[in-house]
């Protein structure tokens, strides 16, 4: 178990430093210069030069990567050319919001989808299965910004009960519950179906098995058949895929927080590569990259939990 | 033996309870092409403490009928008519809830494949400390106790140790006898057994019968026993049903059914089996033509009237046939209008076993096997660096001559798989040499042999479903052989397709067919034809009967018997069926853990002096013949693991005859007799040659 984890991190780390020099290389040979991205069309070509010198940038790119990985692996991420301001002070702000929204989702889609899922796949073509099976093809089959406007329209135009922006800031009234409420929704109406569906098909499958068919023949009820055989085996399949929602849920919110005006990690990486701000984009590419890795690593560890051959082979 | 003596074995019927009652059962299954009567009308009676066996090919219903015992057929199956009487009470008008209180309380079941019919990801010991929660409604406490009493029971070394792991992490003949404690947990009054030992090894499969016999004298528990393999019938049970196309058409007390049986298709079952005292100079092996009807259309009258060679015209197709009594007892029943008038079904008998011989003994070997080995490493850790050899074939040297067949015999794991991939060159021999028609091929992978080397080693496998293409004509999987091994244009090609499906006796219409328009054992015939595609001096043929029903697999072995005389090819046998083995042989190999034990022709293989392990399997395996008599060793333990592979004889560890610490630390050395009869053992061949017969 020990050797398996180091030999996980140690590949996590490699991946990182691969990442981070290809992020790096892309912004080094995109066309353009970094300083001439900085100052904008209308800088002098002296003043490029000037801000070229200041930063190094007239370095070879070996060295550069270098000071830049060790100022990295020390914490400091650099200066935000955007947000004028270290990406320090901005990057955690945001990923807080971002993890404040993505793990209320996550708490509601997880237990939500396998709930549904088993309810769905326990009785292959019953009345339940079907509708819930129709009904996740239907939610995810909408795109966020549709739901969202969708929703918006009803609960901010029509009835007025929820804020149609997320700021987080409390003043206009709006308590930080209820400015979670809509993005949250519209993140669990995409996402849920996608989960569900996994844990159905899953669930299909292992009451299929032979031992079910010796747990219902020991005399067991439905209900104990289900809980104490069908669960765990059918949630071996999907668990890899719920982890990797934790990745969607981080980095794929662009839409969502877009659409509320969230104050959010996917918001500041649009924006930072739309105005071509290297420090930030290089460094929340690097943290979605670890959180990706990251849930794999996890991904597989809870599959050995689940999974008795796996862990005693 | 006379019926009289027959019915002095059985108790008289009217002392006896009756634990189970079908009565005009009628089973369907309703799938989109309609209703499929599976089991159109059956009737039987189970009484206390009896064990009755359900035998027939697959396809005949007899597990529809187990699982309908216990009320469990799935979304698709019904009951649609008649009544299931378990002890008095009607099963067909029970509620689940009643239903619930009588599965594995009062009635339980044992599976085919073990290993699925357990929860994986469940300790075995919490599946069987269910049982008496939900029945017998005790403590955590006390159900560990009775659970841990019970795998002592069923002989289950270290059971506490056994009640921590999981199913996956036991051989697949303890997995079964977990399945088996699990029954019995609750002292049913019934037990069904659905093909319990099919698949396991036959020495596995022995002791797991003789288990469940001696479970059945402590626990008196009724048992309906399923199977394919009449042996197992014999050993187990009292009285026996033959199944055919749904219909029970033979049913009786074990002696009387198998001294005397009347219903034709129970006597073409008898006749297409191999059994351990016969071969193919001494008996023939007689296919049942034709095939199982398809459900939706069945013919008027009897159903076995098509296949069957007794059938008397508008008699026996006219109308439905009614189920006689037959015999004194009263116990002996049979469906076939016939019953009486029929001669009294004989035998084929074994006469003196003659002794090997043919024109080509002087003769150079084709296929010469020198030392030859084969090792996987196998890694741990990282890179590899450490890690342990896996001997799959350990030194082995052999020697099969032209027109002979050469059998390779043994459990699972021995190495006798491996040994077919060196030869065809799926994998390289790690050491020795072998020469096929004098040539060295066993450095050669596939790939790299030239095409008279292809050509000259043919493969036929054990599943023909996934030998041909679906996609495929099977004219054209011949004719492309054909062209790819003679190296000739498709034109002539062509026609050579026709010779060869005369060859193997199919129509010439299946050219233009497709692999799923054909039966099994058309489809082995197929594959068999394609092999024979380049006229090979060696056929290799892995198990090619042991996915196949018995009726089939007396054609397709007959059809080897017959392309091996006209042909005068060499065939390499591998069969861990010693019956098969028995009958098709000239020599046998008999391989454990790599290495073969025995060596010799087949009459030298299958009398004394025998090699322990020999001795072991031919005592093992089940004859569908109750007046054989056969001595009884039983193994204990399972074969070894590859890593821990014993140090001197691969045998030691679960050899009945072990002489000492010689066996452990030192290698055996091979005797060789005269005639050629090689045996790898400790113990002198003289005093080997002094053990009885193990089967008279």
């Amino acid at each position: 178990m020990l050797a398996f984890l180091s030999k996980r991190i140690a590949l996590l780390a490699f991946t990182m430093l691969v990442v981070s020099a290809l992020v790096f290389a892309a912004f080094e040979f995109t066309p353009g210069q970094v300083a001439r991205k900085v100052l904008g069309p209308f800088a002098t070509q002296n003043q490029v030069d000037i801000l070229n010198e200041k930063m190094g940038l007239n370095r070879p790119v070996i060295v550069r990567y270098s000071e830049w990985l060790g100022n990295t692996l020390t914490g400091d991420l650099g200066f935000s050319t955007l947000y004028k301001t270290e990406v320090n002070s901005i990057i955690w702000d945001r990923l807080g919001n971002t993890l404040l929204l993505a793990g209320t989702a996550f708490a509601v889609i997880v237990p939500l989808s396998i709930i549904l899922g088993i309810a769905a796949g326990m009785r292959e073509g019953s009345i339940l299965d079907r509708s819930i099976s129709v009904g996740s093809i239907v939610t995810t089959s909408v795109p966020e910004f549709a739901s969202g406007v969708f929703l918006a329209s009803i609960f901010v135009i029509w009835l007025g009960w929820l804020p149609g922006t997320s700021s987080l800031d409390t003043g206009a009234g709006w308590s930080l519950w209820q400015q979670l409420i809509l993005p949250v929704t519209v993140m669990v109406l995409y996402d849920l179906g996608y989960v569900v569906r996994m844990v159905r098909a899953s669930m299909v499958e292992v009451m299929t098995r032979p031992y079910i068919r010796t747990a219902v023949l020991k005399g067991l009820s439905f209900r104990a058949v289900i809980m104490k055989h069908a669960l765990r085996n059918a949630m071996i399949a999907p668990f890899t895929v719920i982890l990797l929602q934790i990745n969607y849920l981080i980095t794929g919110v662009v839409v969502v927080e877009a659409v509320f005006a969230y104050p959010g990690f996917g918001r500041m990486l649009l924006e930072a590569a739309l105005s071509q701000d290297v420090a930030v984009v290089e460094a929340a590419a690097l943290f979605a990259v670890l959180v990706s890795v990251s849930t794999q690593i996890a991904g597989d560890l809870g599959y050995m939990m689940l999974n008795p051959r796996i862990r005693f082979s | 033996m006379s019926s009289n003596a027959a019915a002095t074995l059985e108790p008289s019927v009217e002392t006896r309870k009756a634990i189970l009652e079908l009565r005009n059962v009628s089973i369907s299954y309703f799938v989109r092409a309609g209703e499929l009567k599976v089991v159109p009308n059956i009737s039987l009676t189970l009484y206390e403490g009896e064990a009755l066996g359900l035998v027939g090919e697959s396809g005949c219903g007899k597990s529809t009928v187990a699982f309908a015992i216990m009320k469990y057929l799935g979304g698709a199956g019904r009951i649609t008519g008649g009544q299931i009487l378990f002890e008095g009470r009607d099963m067909t008008k029970m509620s689940d809830e009643e239903l619930r209180k009588l599965r594995g309380g009062r009635m339980a079941m044992v599976y085919q494949d073990p290993m699925s019919s357990l929860n994986p990801v469940i300790p075995v010991g919490k599946q069987l400390m269910e049982v008496p929660l939900i029945h017998s409604n005790v403590s955590e406490d006390e159900a560990y106790k009775r659970a841990l009493q019970m795998l002592q029971e069923v002989n289950l070394p270290d059971p506490a140790r056994i009640m921590t792991r999981y199913p996956h992490q036991l051989s697949g003949g303890q997995q079964q006898r977990v399945v088996i404690a699990m029954a019995l947990m609750s002292e049913p009054s019934l037990l069904v057994m659905d093909e319990p030992t099919t698949g396991l090894d036959v020495t596995v499969e022995a002791a797991v019968l003789d288990l469940v016999a001696q479970l059945r004298q402590k626990h008196h528990s009724s048992i309906v026993f399923i199977s394919h393999n009449l042996g197992t019938v014999v050993r187990i049970c009292d009285r026996i049903g033959v199944m055919y196309a749904g219909e029970l058409v033979e049913e009786g007390p074990i002696g009387e059914v198998f001294r005397d049986p009347r219903h034709p298709y129970t006597r073409g079952l008898l006749n297409c089996i191999p059994t351990l005292n016969a071969d193919k100079r001494s008996r023939p092996l007689s296919a049942i033509p034709g095939q199982v009807p398809p459900i939706l259309n069945r013919p008027p009258g009897c159903i076995f009237a098509p296949r069957c060679s007794d059938a008397d015209g508008p008699r026996c197709t006219a109308a439905a046939i009614p189920t006689a009594t037959y015999g004194g007892t009263g116990q002996h029943r049979v469906k076939c209008v016939r019953v009486a008038e029929l001669p009294k079904h004989v035998r084929p008998t074994s006469t003196a076993v003659d002794t090997v011989a043919n024109e080509f003994t002087t003769q150079p070997p084709i296929l010469d096997l020198d030392h030859v080995k084969k090792t996987y490493h196998q890694a741990i850790g990282m890179f590899g660096g450490s890690g342990y050899d896996v001997h799959a074939v350990d030194d082995i040297t052999l020697a099969a001559r032209k027109s002979e067949t050469l059998a390779i015999v043994g459990e699972s794991g021995c190495g006798k798989s491996t040994l077919a991939k060196v030869l065809t060159g799926i994998e390289l021999a790690s050491g020795g040499k072998v020469t096929l028609a004098g040539k060295d091929i066993g450095n050669t992978a596939v790939e790299k042999r030239d095409s008279d080397t292809k050509r000259s080693i043919q493969m036929v496998f054990q599943n023909p479903e996934s030998t041909l293409n679906p996609s495929h004509t099977i004219g054209y999987v011949m004719e492309r052989a054909i062209k790819k091994l003679k190296q000739i244009s498709g034109k002539e090609a062509r026609v050579q397709v026709n010779d060869l499906l005369k060859t193997v006796n199919l129509p010439l219409e299946f050219a233009a067919r497709k692999s799923r328009q054909l039966s099994g054992g058309q489809k082995q015939r197929v594959a068999i034809a394609r092999a024979l595609a380049g006229e090979p001096e060696m056929i290799l043929a892995d198990e090619p009967v042991s996915a196949l029903d018995v009726s089939v697999q007396a054609a397709i072995i007959n059809l080897l018997v017959e392309i091996q005389r006209k042909r005068g090819s060499t065939l390499l046998f591998i069969s861990h069926d010693l019956s098969v083995v028995r009958y098709l042989a000239d020599h046998v190999a008999v391989m454990y853990l790599g290495k073969v034990m025995e060596f010799g022709s087949v009459t030298d293989v299958f009398a004394p002096p025998y090699h322990p392990y020999t001795e072991a399997l031919m005592s093992a395996v089940p004859i569908a013949d109750p007046d054989v008599k056969q001595r009884r060793i039983i193994l204990e333990g399972n074969i070894p693991s590859p890593q821990n592979r014993p140090k001197g004889c691969p045998f030691a560890t679960r050899c009945p005859r072990k002489i000492g610490a010689i066996c452990d630390d030192t290698p055996p050395p091979e005797q060789v007799s005269p005639a050629g009869h090689r045996i790898a053992c400790h113990i002198p061949m003289a005093e080997l040659a002094t053990a009885t017969q193990v089967v008279f």
